[in-house]
């Protein structure tokens, strides 16, 4: 479609002005605001990048030897509370995946005033969130959610690898694969569940324009603390195991995230 | 100040872009038709902007993909190794070119391709998208082993092509790009959705009591575990379009996605075949070096070989599997063959009629 020379003109005008009407930026008031969160992962303060997967041995607590191949989690209902007790979510989601280098950064689909709040997430989904369907996470990683008779809702973690059996000879590579999901018991008629998702408080944190905050996952930490996890006996099928998802919540819950470099 | 950086600029950019040319030309849409399931459950297909579905687009990609056209000495069309009858795939261990040369792979079945959210096709993620796969069995000499050059010339020649063009991209000019979308719209209508396990899912059928014991070995992390490749019923792929080393052997004359993305951490990874219309597809395996069910089976309950690579997913790989019993073994081929769907390679709308 033609528009005339003058239009043109004034459009293009129209276009000086905003660009000129929004130079000044010292007299703004407080506004309302997205933070961005960068997800980070370290073996006890070690990076792991993609490099490092299937390649770099890592020694957990118990002291098998092992190396990541995968590495993926669900992250859910990051809330920002001010000191007058009011919270801020959007009740969104995200899904990192470390290896693949997807979902490092995640920005929840909610606006705060700027200021200072105590600032939290969700590890994996609550029995509310876990009840819903999500195309999304049935599309991701080759399908994200879990069959019924496991309880059904959506995986947590998928953390996969190898770790060194010195007990053969000669010493031999098994593959584990530590699956959190909520705990179920299909044993039971009907299943017994119980959420094994857990908060995690980062503390308080000065929230203005750009702020960007860095959450770190000590893997190391899912193998350590207050359970030290011996991969000889808990290294496969575990998640129709109700007492091991138990466990592993009980490790996420105590150091795996921690809060890093806060930036504006 | 951003957000009015990007308000000056999307306005300059409306008045920079404001073309004299007169409207482009539209084919006549044709959205596909997505069962309800995948549509409630997944994301929805992959379809690139720059090439939407069409009814003219469709109706000339299925007619190049029956052609010989596309081969140099025109003897071998797609659907030479993409039988409607084997779910697009062909019953040969390795396809075989246009001039009797034999290939090194399986052919791939294609069906619900439109939903490959990976976006890397063949069995070793060569091509990161539908319409840059087509690009490849045309030109490579042990497939059809002709030139774009000799194909545009040919359709050029054609008294029917032309016309076709024209109709589906508004163009009598015919050039590769053209050929690929074209045949990539017909792909992405080849959707199965039908098969015995579908209809049991919307209560129409129930599944035998083989089945039934089937489907629960293939969901057990303790005996089958499929489903973290495979596909869960909760979502209508039974594929993750992902690529994984399954214990098949210990050094590797393929490198599969290693020689891809020259990462040794790929070697010997290929990709996960959806397990639709396995009824269709025998040989299996990138290879094909698996003739019957049975013994893929058996594969997975036995036969792991341990390798570097060797996915984190396949269990007590130094006793060779899980060991299934012989009925779990006649119940999960059941659960399988539930997964078939005959009306999809008898649908008369993808035959070359």
């Amino acid at each position: 479609m033609n528009i005339s020379v003058l239009t043109r003109v004034s459009i293009f005008s129209l276009s000086l002005l905003f660009l000129s009407a929004c130079q000044d930026d010292d007299d703004r008031v407080a506004q309302e605001v997205t933070p961005e969160f960068i997800w980070t992962q370290n073996w006890d303060g070690a990076p792991l990048a993609n490099a490092d997967f299937d390649v770099t041995p890592l020694t957990n607590a118990n002291g098998e030897t092992l190396t990541l191949s995968k590495l993926v989690y669900l992250i859910s209902d990051i809330t920002f509370t001010n000191a007058q007790g009011e919270s801020f979510s959007a009740g969104d989601y995200n899904l990192v995946d470390a290896r693949e280098g997807l979902g490092l950064s995640f920005s929840p689909d909610v606006l705060i005033p700027e200021g200072i709040y105590t600032v939290a997430f969700r590890f994996g989904f609550d029995d509310e969130d876990n009840a819903l369907d999500y195309a999304f996470l049935n599309s991701a990683d080759g399908g994200w959610n879990v069959p019924a008779m496991l309880g059904g809702g959506y995986h947590f973690m998928r953390m996969e690898g190898k770790y060194i059996n010195t007990q053969t000879i000669p010493e031999s590579e098994v593959n584990f694969q530590y699956h959190t999901i909520r705990a179920a018991d299909p044993s039971t008629t009907p299943v017994t569940l119980q959420d094994t998702s857990f908060l995690v408080n980062l503390g308080q944190v000065t929230i203005d324009e750009n702020t960007t905050i860095e959450v770190k996952m000590n893997v190391a930490e899912w193998f350590k603390n207050p359970n030290t996890w011996n991969l000889y006996e808990l290294y496969t099928m575990l998640m129709p195991n109700f007492d091991a998802q138990v466990l592993m919540s009980q490790n996420g819950a105590n150091g795996v995230f921690s809060l890093g470099t806060v930036t504006d | 100040m951003k957000k009015c950086l990007v308000i000056g600029v999307v306005l300059t950019a409306l008045w920079s872009c404001q073309s004299d040319d007169a409207p482009a030309y539209t084919a006549t849409p044709m959205p596909l038709d997505i069962p309800a399931f995948f549509a409630s459950s997944i994301l929805p297909p992959v379809i690139p902007l720059d090439n939407p579905q069409s009814v003219e687009g469709v109706a000339l990609g299925k007619k190049l993909f029956y052609d010989p056209i596309l081969s140099a000495n025109g003897t071998q069309a797609c659907a030479d190794c993409h039988l409607p009858s084997n779910s697009f795939t062909d019953n040969r261990q390795y396809s075989i070119g246009s001039e009797g040369d034999v290939g090194t792979r399986n052919s791939m079945p294609l069906f619900n391709i439109a939903w490959n959210f990976e976006q890397r096709f063949f069995w070793d993620g060569a091509e990161a998208t539908l319409e840059n796969q087509i690009f490849e069995p045309v030109v490579n000499p042990t497939e059809m082993n002709n030139t774009w050059r000799n194909v545009t010339e040919s359709l050029d020649a054609s008294p029917i092509y032309p016309e076709l063009f024209s109709a589906a991209f508004g163009t009598t000019k015919i050039d590769s790009v053209g050929v690929s979308k074209a045949i990539a719209q017909f792909l992405r209508t080849l959707i199965s959705s039908n098969a015995k396990f579908d209809r049991h899912l919307t209560d129409q059928v129930p599944l035998t009591p083989e089945e039934q014991r089937g489907l629960a070995i293939f969901l057990d992390e303790s005996r089958g575990d499929c489903f973290h490749c495979h596909g869960n019923p909760n979502t209508p792929l039974w594929t993750d379009n992902r690529f994984h080393n399954n214990g098949l052997d210990e050094f590797f004359t393929d490198r599969g996605l290693g020689a891809v993305t020259g990462d040794p951490r790929d070697d010997g990874l290929f990709k996960t075949p959806s397990l639709r219309n396995l009824a269709f597809t025998a040989p299996y395996m990138h290879d094909g070096r698996f003739n019957t069910l049975e013994e893929v089976i058996d594969h997975y309950s036995e036969g792991l070989v341990y390798s570097e690579t060797i996915s984190p997913l396949m269990k007590n790989v130094a006793t060779g599997g899980v060991h299934l019993s012989p009925e779990e073994k006649s119940d999960l081929k059941a659960f399988l063959l539930s997964l078939s769907d005959q009306s999809f390679i008898e649908n008369p709308v993808f035959q070359n009629n």
